[in-house]
C-alpha cells in the first residue's frame, strides 16, 4: 500500500509535559481512518504537528510520493500541499457570506496579486454551486455565514474543506453538536470525501464511528495504543481500561 | 469584469464620488479666486487640507478596519510624504529667491556658488549650510515625488515585514507602531537630522514658478487635487476590498489561524496592505503639507497617528465612507472648536473653555462610540437603508437591477 503521510518517532514536550511521545502513523491516499483515546491523550496536538502549528522536538513527517519533510514548512505551505483542517468549533467567516467563504477556500492561486485581479469565472461559480449542493446549502449562498444554524456552519467548514481540494482533509469532532438527522449527513460527506482522499477523523462519539466504517487508531499518553477495525480495539484490554472502562 | 459592474456592484462608490465633486463644486462657487468669495482663502486651504485627513483616514480603514491591524504609527508615513515635497518645495523657492538676489552681482554667480548660498539659506536655522545626504534629489521634482510614496513604503515594509514575521499582533503591535513613529519624530527633532530639526519645513505655501499667482489661486488648485486624489483613493481602496483580496483581508481581521489554513500567507497579505496604505498616506501628507505651509516632527508625534484611528472609530470602521467622514467631521468640528468660534459656556463657578474642553470632549465621544454605537456615523446609513429595506435574503431590494442588493447595503 502506498503512503501519503508518514509520522515517525515524533515527540513534542510543552513545559515537561510530554504531549506527543514517539508516535508512528501513516495513511494512505484514499483512505478512512478515525482517530480516539481520552482527554489529553494528544489528538489535537498530532493535528497541530501535521499541520505546522506546532513543532516537534524530534521525529519526521513525510508527505506524498515524494517523501517531502512537512517540518520545514509554515502552516500556509503545508495547506496549500494539500493537507486541509476543520477545527472542533466551526469556524467560518461569520461576517461573509456562504458563497464568500467557499469562494474564498476554492483552489486557486493564493498569492496577494494573483487574488487581488482575481475574477469568479463560470467554472468557479460551478463549482461552488456544485459544493452548496453537496453541503446542502444550495439556498443559502447569499446569506452571512454567521446566520446559519451550529449544523449549517459546520456543513460550510467541511465545504470548504472540500473546495481546497486537498489530498488529506483533518477534521475535528464534526459531529460535536448536531442533531441525528445532520450526524447522518455528516456521516456521508465524509464517507464520500474519502473515496477520493485520505481523511483522519478525530472523534468522541463510537456511534458516529462505527457507522464510518474504517480502521480506528487509538492515542494514549501521546503514542498509539492500539489500531484496527473498531471492533478489534474495543476488544483490546488496554483500550477497555484507559479509556472505554471509564 | 468591467468598471462598469465594480460600479454597479459597489454603488455606495458611485453615491461618494457625486458628493465629492459637488461638494468640491460648491467650494469653487463660493472660493474667492473663481466665485463669489463667500470661503475665505484660509478656509478653503482646511478644506482641502481635511479631504487629505479624509484620504489618510480611507486608508486607515483598509488596515484597521478591513484587516483588524490596529496601526497607531500611519500619521508618520503621512508626515514623511510631508516632508519629501517639502524638501523639493522649499530647496526650489530658496534657490529661486538666491538667484534673484545674486543678480546683481558684479560677476555671475557660479552653480556651485548658488547651491551653497541655498544651503545656507535653508540650513542657517540650525546653524550648518551643508547640504546633507537626504537631500541628495531635492533639485528634482520628479525623484522627490518618486520619493513621496516610495520612502514611507519602504518604511512600512521593512517595518512590517520584522513584524508580522514575527507575528506580533493585537495591542502589542499597535505599541510597536507607535514606538516606531515616536523614534521617527525624536530623530527628525534633532538638529543634525539633515531636515532642520524642530524647524522643520516652512514656506510650503509658496509652490516654485507661480509666484505671481495669487494665493486665492493656488489654494483652489490644491484644493482640486486633494479632491482628485481622494476620489483616486478611495475607488482604489473599493477596488481592493470588492474581490477575493478584500475577502481574505476580512478574513485575517475575523480569524486569522483560519486564513492561514486555507492556504493564504497571511503575513503577506498584512505586508501588502500595510506598505499600500502607507504609500496612499504618503501622498495624502505630500498634498496637505502644501496646503498647512509647513511640517515639522511635531505633525508625526505619537497623539497625531492616534487621532487618526479616533476619527475612523468615530466614523465607522470597516466601511470605507465612515472613515472619510469621520475624518471630515471630527477635524472640522475640531477646527471649530479649538479655533475659539465656539462660544464659552458660563457655569458662573467657572467658565468653560471648549479650546481646552474639547479633547475632553472627543475623548467621551470616543469612549461613546466604541461602547454604544460600534458602527459610528457611518452606522446612520444603515438605518435609513434598513427602514427602506426589510430582509429580503439577498434578493434586490428595488425593481431595477443595478438596486442595493441586501449585502451591499450591509456593507
Amino acid at each position: 500500500m502506498s503512503t501519503l503521510l508518514e509520522v515517525s518517532g515524533v515527540s513534542v514536550t510543552f513545559d515537561g509535559f510530554r504531549a506527543i511521545n514517539n508516535l508512528s502513523f501513516r495513511i494512505g491516499p484514499a483512505e478512512m481512518r478515525a482517530i480516539i483515546g481520552p482527554n489529553g491523550a494528544g489528538k489535537t496536538t498530532f493535528m497541530d504537528i501535521i499541520t505546522g502549528k506546532t513543532k516537534p522536538d524530534t521525529g519526521r513527517v513525510l508527505w506524498g510520493d515524494k517523501g517531502i519533510s512537512l517540518l520545514k514548512m509554515n502552516e500556509a505551505q503545508i495547506a496549500r500541499e494539500g493537507i486541509g483542517r476543520k477545527f472542533q468549533k466551526p469556524t467560518v467567516f461569520e461576517d461573509q457570506t456562504v458563497r464568500e467563504n467557499l469562494m474564498l477556500a476554492l483552489k486557486n492561486e493564493r498569492g496577494p496579486f494573483p487574488v487581488l485581479v482575481w475574477r469568479a469565472s463560470r467554472r468557479d461559480h460551478d463549482k461552488v454551486g456544485a459544493l452548496a449542493e453537496e453541503i446542502g446549502l444550495q439556498d443559502a449562498l447569499a446569506r452571512k455565514a454567521g446566520e446559519l444554524s451550529h449544523g449549517q456552519k459546520q456543513w460550510l467548514e467541511i465545504g470548504m474543506l472540500l473546495a481546497q481540494e486537498p489530498r488529506l482533509l483533518l477534521v475535528d469532532e464534526p459531529a460535536a453538536g448536531m442533531t441525528p438527522a445532520e450526524r447522518e449527513h455528516t456521516t456521508e460527506l465524509l464517507v464520500n470525501a474519502a473515496t477520493t482522499r485520505a481523511v483522519v477523523v478525530v472523534e468522541h462519539d463510537m456511534e458516529f464511528i462505527r457507522r464510518l466504517n474504517c480502521r480506528v487508531t487509538v492515542l494514549h499518553e501521546g503514542a498509539v495504543l492500539a489500531e484496527g477495525s473498531l471492533d478489534h480495539v474495543t476488544a483490546n484490554q488496554e483500550v477497555i481500561d484507559v479509556y472505554l472502562g471509564r | 469584469m468591467t468598471s462598469r459592474s465594480f460600479f454597479l456592484r459597489n454603488p455606495s462608490v458611485l453615491v461618494f464620488l457625486a458628493v465629492l465633486a459637488l461638494f468640491t463644486l460648491g467650494v469653487t462657487v463660493f472660493s474667492e479666486a473663481y466665485g463669489s468669495g463667500e470661503l475665505s482663502t484660509s478656509f478653503v486651504k482646511t478644506l482641502g487640507k481635511t479631504l487629505c485627513l479624509a484620504l489618510v483616514a480611507v486608508a486607515m480603514d483598509l488596515v484597521w478596519g478591513y484587516t483588524g491591524i490596529l496601526s497607531l504609527g500611519h500619521f508618520a508615513f503621512f508626515g514623511l510624504g510631508g516632508y519629501m515635497i517639502g524638501m523639493w518645495l522649499m530647496y526650489e523657492r530658496t534657490r529661486t529667491i538666491v538667484v534673484t538676489s545674486m543678480a546683481d552681482a558684479p560677476i555671475p554667480p557660479t552653480e556651485q556658488e548658488i547651491v551653497d548660498a541655498i544651503g545656507t539659506q535653508i540650513f542657517g536655522v540650525v546653524g550648518s549650510s551643508e547640504f546633507p545626504a537626504v537631500w541628495a534629489f531635492a533639485d528634482s521634482l520628479v525623484l522627490q515625488l518618486v520619493l513621496v510614496v516610495a520612502v514611507p513604503g519602504l518604511l512600512a515594509l521593512v517595518f512590517g515585514w520584522l513584524a508580522f514575521r514575527s507575528r506580533v499582533t493585537g495591542v502589542y503591535l499597535s505599541i510597536l507602531t507607535q514606538a516606531m513613529t515616536l523614534a521617527l519624530s525624536l530623530y527628525l527633532f534633532q538638529n543634525d537630522s539633515g531636515l532642520r530639526g524642530n524647524n522643520g519645513l516652512s514656506g510650503l505655501q509658496n509652490l516654485p514658478g507661480l509666484g505671481d499667482v495669487p494665493q486665492s489661486v493656488v489654494s483652489v488648485c490644491l484644493f482640486w487635487a486633494s479632491a482628485l486624489a481622494l476620489a483616486l483613493g478611495y475607488v482604489l481602496a473599493a477596488w481592493i476590498v470588492s474581490g477575493k483580496f478584500g475577502s481574505v483581508l476580512r478574513g485575517i481581521r475575523d480569524n486569522e489561524a483560519r486564513v492561514r489554513f486555507l492556504g493564504y500567507s497571511v503575513e503577506g497579505y498584512k505586508l501588502a496592505i500595510f506598505t499600500v496604505t502607507a504609500m496612499i498616506a504618503g501622498i495624502a501628507g505630500a498634498l496637505y503639507y502644501p496646503q498647512a505651509g509647513i511640517v515639522n516632527p511635531a505633525e508625526i508625534a505619537p497623539i497625531a497617528s492616534i487621532y487618526l484611528a479616533v476619527w475612523v472609530a468615530i466614523g465607522g470602521r470597516g466601511r470605507l465612507y465612515g472613515a472619510a467622514i469621520g475624518a471630515v467631521f471630527v477635524s472640522l468640528v475640531s477646527t471649530w472648536f479649538t479655533g475659539g468660534q465656539a462660544p464659552d459656556i458660563d457655569l458662573g463657578f467657572y467658565t468653560l473653555s471648549w479650546v481646552d474642553w474639547w479633547t475632553i470632549l472627543l475623548g467621551l465621544s470616543f469612549v461613546g462610540v466604541t461602547l454604544f454605537a460600534p458602527k459610528g456615523i457611518g452606522g446612520l446609513v444603515d438605518l435609513i437603508t434598513d427602514r427602506r429595506a426589510p430582509q429580503r435574503h439577498g434578493a434586490p431590494l428595488g425593481p431595477d437591477v443595478g438596486s442595493l442588493r441586501e449585502q451591499e447595503a450591509d456593507e
